[in-house]
Order: structure tokens, then C-alpha cells, then sequence
């Protein structure tokens, strides 16, 4: 396996005190579509400032595609691109100059350059807009050009922070698929997001970070198998004053107003058997929804689990 | 990085630089056009016809050099503390910061960027001055020497100021507590001939005086400080400030956390 990042020990401690890292490991296989989470100020965005060079560490080394970043500045620099939480680009200049600028950073001649920009413009929709100022960009405008521009040097290796944070639907929806045909054409991507669904969507091995440590660290598929529980709403067609009694049947419920309530079903538990279940107790269901997205009952119990252990200690 | 990919990334930072300062012209280049012509009618043409004589030349004649090294003073200072600084503030220095150009290939981009806009806001003045005095070069060597060393010192004074700015407060305290009273105080508009002992001494310790009498001797041939001193100064100043400029990157002094 071709690692694209390995990341031991690394610490970070900033001027205030703040222990951001407490020694993390960590590794990203080549081609991978690997998820970084972990709730604000678990250390997701110091992680990504240190790979990028815009946070100094305080211990550890980092590899990307086996050159260290201290000593294979240029090197590791060609291979990543980055795609920051908050916009950084001059609001000033003109859509098309940003990304020929950026170009330029990375010593690309002009005419190479100018394909580049052209490409990932078209391909992120926003050709039309190359003589705009960037300041009238929507939203999800500027979040595309700051994608555009992270790519227009074709690195190896591109991490997103929230790439899709306050984007709506639609865009998301485009902008997933525009990730997956990235990552299939062989970028390696690693992608920090607070909407759990867009990880479990897109990605294939995940990370979860709490507190400046590493809780989790697993393919989604092994993750999710590790799911026990399932929550869900059962909506009932007439109404009910409290909820029934279901025997030796692994479930709990609670009511949450006379024409609905949520239940905790074990996993093992089919969902024939569970309509079974309505039946016996003469339960008209009119609807049933899953409560939580899988990937986040994981997420909270294993942040949950970590902080238990972390407080016998 | 190859040296022809440090060429691209210097230019491009270089053609950023002067596209920002000339895109904004009404702000970056008519103003001092103008604050400086008001000097030469006033104090050259108005007050200067009173005065008389200063060191053997009629006043308008002996203010024009300092006028014109406080215009490339002033102007390849503000440029670069008031360019980098709007990196920082707005976090496009992130840019530059995750790419691979080194750091004296950033340095010597936004440096340039200032040292052309100090060049030709006292290009401009130059001009202007033509229409008041009959401007003959007696070193011209020596004349383009001095003023792109102090357009290069003061480049990198405003890096400095720059990287350790974090509000829009502190890039204008030191050109207003600092800087614009070191020039006043430079020689601009009198000799050091008519102070009494002990401000002469304190002139001495003045940069600025260095730099306004050295470029006064390459236009008009006099000159109240020795040349060759003046020039070691200069070229020390230089050296320190790229050096000092260069560690606090490489530190990353004010960039990264």
C-alpha cells in the first residue's frame, strides 16, 4: 500500500497553552476518500494547518507521499492542494486572476496555466464568471473557486475543511459528485465535514478526533457494521396514549405525542419482524422514519465512549 | 523549486503587486502627485521666494530632492505594509503560504511591488518638478543608486511592519509616528547648517538624512553629510532589514501559528 499521508506522534501545543494534538497517528493510503471528524476544537483543522504548513508543529513528523514535510518542502507542497473552511481569497480581484495567480505560485507557464484555469473553471461551473469581481460570488460560488484553485496545479493529494458548510442541496449534491470523479481518477482526498451523511456518502475509511486523540480510526464499512441500534419515528394512524408494552422484544420506546412515537430497535432486529411487532399490539403505522443519520449515533457514542474512558483515567 | 519556477512565482507575485496599486491609481498615485505639488508651489514657489538662498541654491532647487525621496519613501513604504498586510486581513497570504515559493522569492516579490510604486510615484514627482525648476543631473549614477536603495530599505521596513501588524492600527502608527517625522526632520527642507550643534548631532542619527542629502548630491551636487558614509549606511540598512525580514518568515513571525 502507497501511503499519501503518515502522521506519528504528532503534538501541537499553541502559545496560549492550548494542547490542540496529543500525539496523533495517523495514515492515508493513495487513492483513498478518508474522512477526518470530530466535533469544533477536536484538533480536525490543526491537523490540516500542519499538513498545509500554516500551523508549525510541536512534535511528530508528517509524510506526505513518503517525503517529510520539513525536510521536502517543495516536494510535499507540489503534491497538495488545499481547500480551506473560510474564504481566503482577495474579495477584490478578478475569478480568473485568482487561479492564474495561483498557477503562478507554482511556477506553471502562462499558457499552461491559462488551460488549467480553464478547465477546473468549466468543470466547477464558473467559466462565465472569470471577469468577475470574486466579492459578488455567491456562497457556493466562492467555495467552488477556492476548489478550482486548490486543483489548478493537479496535486496528488487534496484536503477539503467543510468544503460543503452552509451550501445548499443541489450544489452539495453536484459537489459530491464532482469529489467522487476526482477521487476515482485517482486523487487522494481527504475531506473534514460537520454533515455526517456526506461522509458516510463519499468516503471509505474515517478518522474521529476528540480532544487532540484519535477515538476511531476504521473503514466506514467496519464502522457501520459495528452499529447495534437503529432510532427511529413511528408515526400511528389513530392516536395512542402511551406506548406498548414489547415483552421480551429488544426495544425501547417513547412516546412523543399521541400520534407518534420513537423507538430504539436492536439492529439484529429485521424490519419484518419489527411490522410483526405493530401488529401483535395493534399498531396502525402510517409512517416510520430513521431518527439519525447511521454514521452519527457512531459518532456520538464512540465520542461519548472516549470521554468515559478518558474520565476513569 | 526550479530556478525558472522561482522566476514565474516572482513574477507573478511582482505583476499581483503592481496590478493592485494601479488598479486603485486614484488613491495610490494622483494623491501624492498632488500633496507634493502643493509643496513646491507653497513652500518652493510661495515661502521659497522669501527665504532666499539655502546652500547655494535658490529654495525651490534644494527642497525638490527631498520632495521627491519622501514621495518614493512614503509610497514603497505604504505600499507594502498596506498590500501584505491586506494578505494577512484577508487571508490570501494563505496562498502563498501552502505553495511551494520560498520565502525570498515572497520577500523579493511584495519588496519590487513596493520599490516600482516608490519609483514611479517619484517619477511623477520628478515630472512635476520640471515645470518649476530646470533639472540638471550632476551624478546620475549615483542619483539612481540612492534612490533605489532607500525605495529597497523602505520596502522592506514596511514587510517588517507588516508581519507584525494586526489591525489597520498598527500600519499607520509607524508612518505617522515614526516615519513622517524622521523626514521633516531629514533635511528635506533645510540644511543641516543652519541647526545649532547639539540638533545637528541629533540629525546625524537620522537614516533619512543620509538618504535625502546623498540623493540631493547626485541631483545638485551638494551634499551635508559625506557620500561614501552615506552609502555604507544605506547598504548596511539594507542588508540588516533583508536578513531581519527573511528570519521572521522563516520563523513565520505573524503567519502561522
Amino acid at each position: 500500500m502507497t501511503t499519501a499521508i503518515a502522521i506519528k506522534n504528532l503534538t501541537k501545543t499553541y502559545a496560549n497553552g492550548f494542547e490542540a494534538l496529543k500525539g496523533i497517528s495517523l495514515e492515508v493510503a493513495q487513492g483513498d476518500f478518508f474522512a477526518l471528524l470530530g466535533p469544533n476544537g477536536a484538533g480536525k483543522s490543526t491537523t490540516i494547518g500542519i499538513l498545509s504548513t500554516l500551523v508549525k508543529k510541536s512534535g511528530g513528523t508528517v509524510e506526505i507521499f513518503g517525503k517529510n514535510v520539513d525536510s521536502h518542502v517543495y516536494e510535499t507542497k507540489l503534491d497538495l492542494g488545499v481547500v480551506p473552511q473560510e474564504v481566503n481569497f482577495s474579495q477584490f480581484e478578478r475569478v480568473g486572476d485568482i487561479v492564474m495567480t495561483q498557477a503562478g505560485y507554482y511556477g506553471m507557464p502562462r499558457k499552461l496555466a491559462a488551460e488549467r484555469c480553464e478547465k477546473y473553471l468549466r468543470k466547477l461551473g464558473l467559466w462565465e464568471k472569470r471577469n468577475e469581481r470574486s466579492r459578488v460570488l455567491s456562497g457556493g460560488m466562492k467555495r467552488r473557486l477556492m476548489i478550482a484553485r486548490a486543483l489548478v496545479h493537479e496535486p496528488r493529494l487534496l484536503i477539503l475543511d467543510e468544503p460543503t458548510a452552509g451550501v445548499d442541496i443541489e450544489l452539495r449534491r453536484s459537489m459530491w459528485e464532482f469529489l467522487t470523479e476526482l477521487n476515482e481518477s485517482g486523487t487522494t482526498i481527504i475531506l473534514t465535514t460537520h454533515y455526517l451523511e456526506e461522509a458516510e456518502q463519499l468516503c471509505r475509511n474515517i478518522a474521529i478526533i476528540d480532544k487532540g486523540q484519535i477515538v476511531e480510526n476504521t473503514s466506514m464499512r467496519q464502522l457501520l457494521a459495528a452499529l447495534d441500534k437503529h432510532l427511529y419515528v413511528v408515526e400511528v394512524e389513530s392516536p395512542i396514549d402511551s406506548v406498548p408494552d414489547w415483552g421480551d422484544a429488544p426495544i425501547t420506546a417513547k412516546l412523543i405525542d399521541p400520534l407518534s412515537f420513537e423507538i430504539t430497535v436492536d439492529a439484529k432486529l429485521s424490519m419484518s419482524d419489527l411490522f410483526r411487532l405493530f401488529l401483535e399490539r395493534g399498531i396502525e403505522v402510517s409512517a416510520i422514519r430513521s431518527k439519525s443519520n447511521r454514521l452519527e449515533q457512531l459518532f456520538l457514542s464512540r465520542l461519548t465512549d472516549s470521554r468515559e474512558e478518558g474520565s476513569d483515567v | 523549486m526550479f530556478s525558472n519556477h522561482k522566476y514565474i512565482a516572482f513574477e507573478t507575485i511582482v505583476i499581483k503587486e503592481v496590478r493592485r496599486f494601479t488598479r486603485i491609481w486614484l488613491q495610490t498615485l494622483v494623491p501624492p502627485a498632488i500633496t507634493i505639488s502643493l509643496y513646491f508651489v507653497i513652500f518652493g514657489n510661495l515661502v521659497g521666494r522669501r527665504i532666499g538662498d539655502m546652500g547655494g541654491f535658490d529654495y525651490m532647487e534644494f527642497i525638490i530632492p527631498g520632495l521627491i525621496m519622501m514621495a518614493v519613501i512614503q509610497n514603497s513604504y505604504s505600499n507594502v505594509v498596506s498590500s501584505f498586510f491586506s494578505h494577512k486581513f484577508q487571508r490570501s497570504v494563505e496562498e502563498l503560504l501552502v505553495s511551494p515559493v520560498p520565502n525570498f522569492i515572497i520577500l523579493s516579490g511584495f519588496v519590487v511591488g513596493g520599490m516600482v510604486r516608490g519609483l514611479l510615484v517619484g517619477g511623477i514627482v520628478t515630472a512635476m518638478s520640471l515645470f518649476f525648476i530646470d533639472l540638471e543631473i550632476q551624478h546620475p549614477l549615483l542619483t539612481v543608486s540612492v534612490v533605489l536603495l532607500t525605495a529597497l530599505v523602505f520596502s522592506l521596513a514596511g514587510f517588517i511592519n507588516a508581519l507584525f501588524a494586526n489591525s489597520f492600527d498598527d500600519i499607520s502608527i509607524i508612518p505617522t509616528f515614526v516615519l513622517t517625522p524622521l523626514i521633516y526632520l531629514g533635511g528635506v527642507f533645510y540644511s543641516s547648517a543652519l541647526l545649532p550643534d547639539f540638533w545637528r548631532g541629533i540629525s546625524a542619527a537620522n537614516p533619512i538624512f543620509y538618504m535625502v542629502n546623498t540623493f540631493r548630491y547626485g541631483l545638485l551636487g551638494v551634499s551635508d553629510v559625506p557620500v561614501g558614509v552615506a552609502f555604507m549606511i544605506l547598504t548596511g540598512f539594507t542588508i540588516a532589514l533583508f536578513i531581519a525580514c527573511l528570519v521572521l518568515l522563516n520563523r513565520g513571525t505573524g503567519l502561522r501559528a
